[in-house]
């Protein structure tokens, strides 16, 4: 009798030996899914920076692209012109995403506001592809020609979304005791917003931005009829220019043994730029996190 | 001794009539001029999606004419007689996008599971980090690991292996170069996991406390736990990342222009060369001469701009459901 | 049915103030109304939250609203300064005179730096400690560039925290205690010199010492200003009130003299109420 009562909390266990096993197994078969996708992670970076590292050299970001066939030459024009295309696209994407989500966060209400977060996300979720052919028929067709503007135009409308949603993110965390504290000392609301709301929500916002820049920085397909391409210099904003991702594209498909380790070079200076872009933007929000928390 | 200057009013001036706000004092003041910028940049984000929509509407209005209903049905693509016919691009795209699901899903949601639930909290932290990064490689970089890497892969390693095996299905029957819908959806799904693994975890992780201590109360396994209580609590909220997913395999375009071919036919075989509707407009489109060609292309993207708009609308509405879900509880 | 007596202690505080030594002795002598509120009533979209309010709230005293969460003290407040407008579907009827003027015809900010808030938690800015302060004056363009840093100085020193801060006026403010955060609060409100202050259970946040600063520092400023203040604390009223408003489900039951009140209820409810005997 007192043997089996000892027993009894062994016996009626829980969990039971099988669950024990079904446990261990699950636990494996899904960390290897999880190591399996980082190790994609891991090979893609060790195989771009021993091609790309090794094909990079001081030409490729000085010189000009030589005419098929030949080789050396480097992307510096592409290189300018990814920076320009990039520049203009925060000009347009920045201040309407921006100004757009203090509209969500500090003004918006009722239908409006539900209006333009649908049109937001629907805006996000057009293929960027679609974006090309509207930039396309929007600017390339009345102006007869390709250029810079047409792509700066392009990417700005892809940050557009995401500049909105992360603004209006990070503006909303910001606790309303500030904005009443503000508005109770006989500031009006655009004060509080502007003198403390938005300098709270900065690092956040910034933060949004950089990954936003991270991203456009690698669209290729929205370029390809805007900006379109160009081995020489492109001066000013009306002509074609060059851009790192669609020159990696047209190198890549090309059967030019030089080009292709250019393209090499160009991915490893493409990616080491964004991924640069965003463990500094990361390491931003957790460093923020860390210091109000002190 | 009549200073103009105002002095702070005394405790007990209160009883001073109201002061009022001049016009040039509210503007000062800002709330009309910020509410109005601000509104304006809302308004622009609705005016440039309603105007994106219009001109794919209206520049594709020649070939809307000229095929109506058959387009979609048509598998005749031939710029030489301008006879278009969308049908190959839409297998392509919709072949593809599939098949990057059946590969990624299982292994995005068993890192998603892993990464929330099963994982010590270091772990999981630098591995989301890794697989945050993984989402931010650009596509074109995928192309090139696709042309470079995979495609030789594939066509030396795996799918002689495979069509060992199950070289009696039709799906693998057929020589096989290397570019085909099977490099596609493979480069897809690799493009793709780290979406669902992203969205998934998050999920997961929005999945309220109490769900787990109820059965860990009643000493279940940590698996028990994961897959009885929390994955169907976040069932809906995870089948919206998966959603998510697919529009953006189906959207996608630089990494599978450059590894499916660029063939336009309807075939079986997932080994064969394929096209795309992204694949195809990338190609084509700086090419297309004639009035009809170029509009047939556009109403190409309009088409792909309607599937993926469904699909993220569907997304939105499951995670929707997932969020007021979470509410009520 | 015969009526019990408050408990001794908050009798002993009404009457004398001898629970600390040196506090002094409520004010109740006549003075100009600051708000004279008349047949007010407060609306959350259809909720009737605040019921044919009457009242007179006198100039330079301290008042203290008490009465059980939900009551209706905190809204009472909020049209004070007319922060309910920021929440969405609130409407008020009636009328409320601030001094002689109707608070309605005032524009909002002005209203706003006249009858200064504080907050149930300290909510400072996250900005330098001497900025916090100075955010008033900057915004409302109070005084110029070169008063700025006396008037900073003059309004810490008013709000007795001065010699905790001054070695580091450029610090974050979040570098303070939550008391020493929300007396900066109280100070960066007096900064703009306001004719009223409103407290809003300021000390639910804060341990017995940082309170009683701010205790003190609330029988320093009734000279100077109107103070309203919103506890939840009985004895806190008790101690630092010269009048009393009890608000019960949206009406005002009784206000009078703190010395009165605490002693000789003259409403039943109030009665229960400061006995203890409900909530």
């Amino acid at each position: 009798m007192s043997r089996a009562r000892a027993n009894s909390p062994r016996a009626h266990a829980y969990p039971p030996p099988h669950k024990k096993v079904i446990n261990v197994v699950m636990l494996t078969l899904t960390g290897l899914c999880a190591l399996l996708v980082v190790s994609v992670l891991l090979f893609i970076l060790g195989y771009l920076v021993w091609n790309g590292a090794r094909s990079l050299s001081w030409n490729f970001f000085t010189k000009l692209p030589v005419p098929a066939g030949q080789t050396g030459g480097g992307m510096a024009n592409a290189i300018v012109g990814s920076a320009k295309l990039l520049l203009l696209a925060s000009a347009i994407g920045v201040p309407i995403g921006v100004l757009g989500g203090v509209y969500l966060a500090e003004f918006g209400k009722g239908w409006f506001s539900f209006a333009v977060r649908y049109t937001t996300d629907l805006l996000n979720g057009v293929p960027s592809i679609v974006i090309g052919i509207f930039v396309y028929t929007l600017i390339v067709i009345p102006q007869h020609h390709f250029s810079t503007l047409a792509g700066g135009v392009a990417l700005g409308i892809m940050m557009i979304p995401i500049a909105l949603r992360s603004t209006d993110e990070f503006l909303r965390a910001v606790p309303n005791t500030l904005r009443e504290g503000g508005l109770a000392l006989g500031a009006s609301k655009a004060q509080t917003v502007v003198t403390v709301i938005i300098p709270a929500a900065m690092q956040g916002i910034v933060t949004g931005i950089m990954l936003n820049l991270a991203r456009v920085a690698g669209e290729t397909a929205p370029l390809l009829f805007t900006a379109f391409g160009n081995q020489f210099w492109s001066s000013g904003w009306n002509g074609p220019t060059a851009s790192l991702p669609v020159v990696i594209f047209n190198y890549a498909i090309s059967p030019y043994e030089d080009w292709h380790r250019q393209a090499w070079a160009a991915g490893f200076v493409l990616l080491s730029g964004i991924f640069l872009t965003n463990i500094v933007a990361r390491l931003l929000v957790s460093g923020r996190r860390s210091t109000s928390r002190s | 001794m009549a200073s103009t200057a105002t002095t702070p009013p005394a405790p007990s001036s209160a009883q001073d009539a109201p002061e009022k706000l001049s016009l040039l004092e509210k503007f000062k003041k800002g709330d009309e001029a910020a509410f109005l910028i601000t509104f304006a940049s809302a308004l622009t984000i609705i005016l440039i999606t309603c105007l994106l929509v219009q001109r794919l509407w209206a520049d594709s209005a020649l070939s809307r004419h000229a095929f109506g209903w058959h387009f979609l049905a048509s598998s005749d693509w031939d710029p030489v007689n301008d006879q278009y016919g969308a049908l190959p691009f839409i297998y392509g795209t919709v072949l593809t996008a599939f098949l990057a699901l059946i590969i990624a899903v299982p292994v995005g949601m068993g890192a998603a599971i892993f990464l929330a639930e099963l994982a010590p909290r270091k772990l999981s932290n630098v591995l989301t980090f890794m697989i945050e990064l993984l989402a931010a490689v650009p596509s074109v970089i995928y192309g090139l690991l696709g042309i470079f890497v995979l495609l030789p892969i594939l066509r030396d390693r795996i799918v002689p292996v495979l069509q060992g095996v199950f070289g009696f299905l039709p799906i693998f029957k057929g020589a096989f170069y290397g570019v085909s819908y099977f490099s596609a959806a493979c480069v897809l799904a690799i493009m793709i996991v780290p979406f669902i693994v992203s969205i998934s975890r998050e999920v997961l992780l929005a999945v309220p406390q109490s769900q787990r201590e109820a059965m860990m109360a009643l000493g279940a396994t940590k698996w028990d736990v994961t897959w009885k209580s929390v994955v169907p609590y976040a069932q809906r909220g995870m089948a919206g990342s998966i959603f998510l997913a697919l529009a953006r395999a189906l959207g996608e375009t630089m990494a599978v222009t450059m590894v499916i071919g660029n063939v336009p036919s309807i075939t079986a075989s997932l080994l064969s060369p394929g096209y795309t509707i992204a694949a195809v407009i990338a190609n084509e489109f700086t090419e297309a001469t004639g009035d009809l060609y170029v509009n047939a292309l556009i109403e190409l993207a309009l088409v792909l701009f309607a599937v993926t708009m469904i699909i993220n609308a569907l997304a939105r509405l499951l995670m929707l459901g997932m969020k007021s879900q979470e509410t009520a509880h | 049915m015969a009526t019990s007596t408050p408990p001794i202690e908050l009798r002993r505080l009404a009457r004398a103030r001898t629970a600390r030594f040196g506090d002094p002795e409520p004010l109740d002598t006549p003075s100009q109304p600051q708000f004279t509120v008349e047949d007010m009533n407060f609306f959350y979209g259809d909720f009737h939250a605040l019921h044919n309010l009457n009242l007179t709230l006198p100039s330079l005293r301290v008042t203290g609203l008490i009465g059980p969460s939900g009551c209706g003290k905190s809204t009472f407040l909020r049209t004070l300064n007319r922060m309910y407008e920021t929440v969405a579907r609130t409407r008020v009827t009636g009328k409320i005179l601030f001094g002689e003027a109707n608070l309605f015809d005032y524009a909002p900010t002005l209203l706003r730096r006249r009858v200064g808030m504080v907050f149930q938690k300290p909510s400072p800015f996250p900005k330098s400690i001497f900025d916090n302060i100075a955010y008033g004056l900057r915004v409302n363009h109070l005084c110029s560039r070169s008063e700025l840093h006396d008037k900073v100085v003059h309004c810490l020193q008013r709000a007795a925290l001065w010699n905790e801060v001054k070695d580091k006026l450029n610090q974050s403010a979040f570098s303070l205690s939550g008391g020493q955060q929300q007396r900066l609060c109280i100070a960066r409100a007096l900064a703009v010199d306001p004719d009223v202050l409103l407290l809003d259970e300021p000390c639910s946040a804060l341990d017995p010492i940082a309170t009683s600063k701010i205790e003190d520092l609330i029988f320093d400023l009734r000279r100077s200003c109107t103070i309203i203040m919103v506890t939840h604390n009985m004895l806190q009223a008790a101690r630092i009130s010269d009048y009393v408003g009890f608000f019960l489900q949206g009406k005002l039951i009784e206000f009078d003299a703190a010395r009165k009140m605490f002693q000789f209820p003259s409403n039943k409810l109030t009665e229960d109420y400061i006995t203890g005997r409900f909530g």
